[in-house]
């Protein structure tokens, strides 16, 4: 399936990257590329198959449902670029 | 010979008897390193940590129970988060992040005493197949054999570089694809991707959850046996680590392979494949069978899907990942113009620190997730990758023990000269390998010629699930009958 530009700039929308106007023709073309070489699959019969959900089939391991961690917020906004009275600080949200 | 070229199971040994010490064997590695800044694979070095490692490792070594990887120099891939020391992925949108948290791989193996000589260059979020995508540039393969500069592979194409040009011991590598086995088959080196779920995740950084695996990278098959029992085992901290016992994969390496059987996949004949691969593949064969394995023509009927389902399911669950990277928690954030609120600043960030080749799969996988059309591509794939699996369920049932193929289309190309292909030319790399994710089975590439220019060429062998310990066994077969010795003259 062909991917348009307006299909382009919707996905990088969707994706919250900047694509500049003037990138938009070549990152269609890529996308078109790569998405018709994944029509291949409609080639396969599907039917009665079940999506694969786990790769392993394994039962989740249960725990007690306990406090294991915390009391870590200088270790958890040491990374982070704009941190300010013991939060992430970021541009306004709200108006 | 320096130090820095021995294998695990030399290092060891010569700890044990004294031999060496850590800190001497540490630093002819370091020495090595610092010649080798020419290769681009240690991209963050840790000189500091590793001798106080290495001094730790010699008071436990003196003391005389250490653990077989006890004083052994690793590098570490930058995919890793490591306490302290810069984990970015090779990604500029984690440039400056230092982790508070070690990872488990990374936990256990310095627990066993092994010594961190660094990090490893890689391809970004380990997208990639030649290690380009990089953010610190690429890898030079230190195999060469005109003016031309090789890639080493990827995505663990820093961990392969260094093992091949013996700047440490060993490496740790991850695998979506085939990012252990490629490099490992472009530098001729030993690397193995366990099943799904026999090596935690946790603190690695994710790419595509489902199929990311870690393994080490070696310079033969025993030292992957040494390090695997290191890395593996259970982890309440990653909900897919199986708590199954780990078994002794050393002493699996029997070399005693008579009547287990091999399948040989048609499907893994592939148009236009080189004479050099298909000959070298007959090779193995051969060298199988004279060791007493029976050799059996098996069909894995859905192989040519699972690259298309690949590329569906892998950027789909990166996409996800990915997302992660905002600007707001770690790692980068663009300056903002005034005016500019949070959409604009996850926007800007993402553009700028993510690489064309990550952004690419991101946005591939925000489409094939998207409302109309996760059933038409999402789904299917995974409906075709329960088919795959099914494939290799159903060779197992008759009695295939493990299966022989390629590793790889070809051997190691110049570094540029896929610059201006399509994305899908880059893909193909992966074309022997992805099966193997996309089915979480062990698999294993092992170096076994030379080609006409006088470049590795590798084999893989995929096993069943849960049976490194045989499929390690059927590898230690094949590299003592290939015995490859030769190794990358010194230039860089």
């Amino acid at each position: 399936m062909a991917i348009d530009i307006d299909t382009a700039r919707k996905v990088a929308k969707l994706a919250r990257i900047r694509v500049d106007e003037a990138d938009l023709p070549k990152l269609a073309g890529q996308l078109s590329g790569i998405l018709g070489f994944m029509e291949q699959l409609n080639e396969v019969d599907v039917t009665g198959v079940e999506p694969m959900t786990s790769v392993t089939p394994m039962r989740l391991k249960r725990r007690a449902d306990v406090v294991t961690d915390g009391n870590q917020q200088a270790a958890v906004l040491k990374n982070a670029p704009d941190a300010r009275e013991g939060f992430f600080a970021v541009p306004k949200v709200v108006e | 010979m320096s130090a820095n070229t021995w294998t695990i199971a030399a290092a060891r040994d010569a700890l044990r008897k004294g031999e060496i010490t850590a800190v001497d064997l540490t630093m002819s590695c370091l020495t090595a390193i610092d010649a080798g800044d020419g290769l681009n694979a240690f991209v963050h070095k840790t000189p500091d940590i590793a001798l106080d490692q290495a001094r730790a490792a010699d008071v436990r070594l003196a003391a005389g129970d250490a653990p077989a990887m006890c004083g052994i120099p690793l590098g570490i891939k930058d995919l890793f988060c490591t306490k302290g020391v810069p984990s970015q992925a090779a990604s500029n949108i984690l440039k400056g992040f230092r982790p508070e948290y070690e990872s488990t791989v990374t936990a256990r193996l310095f627990g066993a005493g092994a010594v961190m000589l660094g990090k490893l260059n890689m391809d970004e979020f380990a997208m990639g197949s030649s290690n380009e995508t990089s953010c610190y540039g690429d890898v030079v393969n230190p195999w060469k054999v005109d003016g031309r500069k090789l890639t080493p592979g990827g995505s663990s194409g820093g961990s392969a570089s260094a093992v091949a040009a013996d700047l440490c011991i060993a490496a740790t590598g991850t695998d979506t694809g085939g990012s252990i086995r490629q490099p490992a088959a472009f530098t001729g080196i030993v690397g193995i991707k366990p099943t799904y779920g026999r090596v935690s995740r946790w603190g690695i950084v994710a790419f595509a959850s489902s199929l990311d695996q870690a393994g080490p990278m070696t310079k033969t098959v025993r030292d992957a046996a040494i390090m695997l029992g290191a890395m593996c085992g259970h982890d309440a901290k990653d909900s897919t680590s199986a708590d199954i016992p780990v078994p002794d994969f050393e002493a699996a390496l029997t070399g005693d392979i008579r009547g287990k059987v091999i399948g040989i996949p048609r499907e893994y004949r592939m148009d236009g494949m080189p004479d050099e691969i298909e000959a070298l593949w007959q090779k193995g064969i051969a060298m199988l069978r004279d060791a007493g394995a029976v050799v059996r023509d098996i069909s894995l009927p859905h192989t040519k899907y699972a690259l298309p389902a690949y590329y569906v399911i892998a950027p789909a669950e990166a996409s996800s990942n990915l997302a992660r990277y905002d600007g707001v928690r770690y790692g980068h954030r663009a300056k903002l113009s005034a005016g500019d609120g949070i959409t604009e600043m996850y926007e800007k960030t993402r553009a700028e620190g993510f690489g064309p080749e990550v952004q690419r799969r991101v946005m591939v996988g925000t489409y094939v997730l998207s409302a109309g059309f996760y059933d038409a591509y999402y789904n299917r794939a995974r409906k075709v990758r329960a088919l795959i699996k099914r494939d290799f369920e159903t060779v197992f049932a008759d009695g295939v023990d493990a299966i022989l193929t390629p590793a790889t289309p070809s051997a190691a190309f110049g570094l540029g000269e896929m610059s201006n292909a399509d994305p899908i030319e880059m893909y193909l790399n992966d074309i022997f390998t992805v099966t193997v994710n996309l089915a979480g089975l062990p698999g294993i590439a092992v170096p076994v010629g030379l080609d006409r220019q006088g470049l590795p060429l590798g084999l893989q062998l995929i096993g069943r699930p849960w049976d490194e310990a045989g499929l390690l066994n059927h590898a230690h077969v094949l590299e003592k009958a290939a015995g490859f010795v030769a190794k990358p003259d010194k230039w860089w």
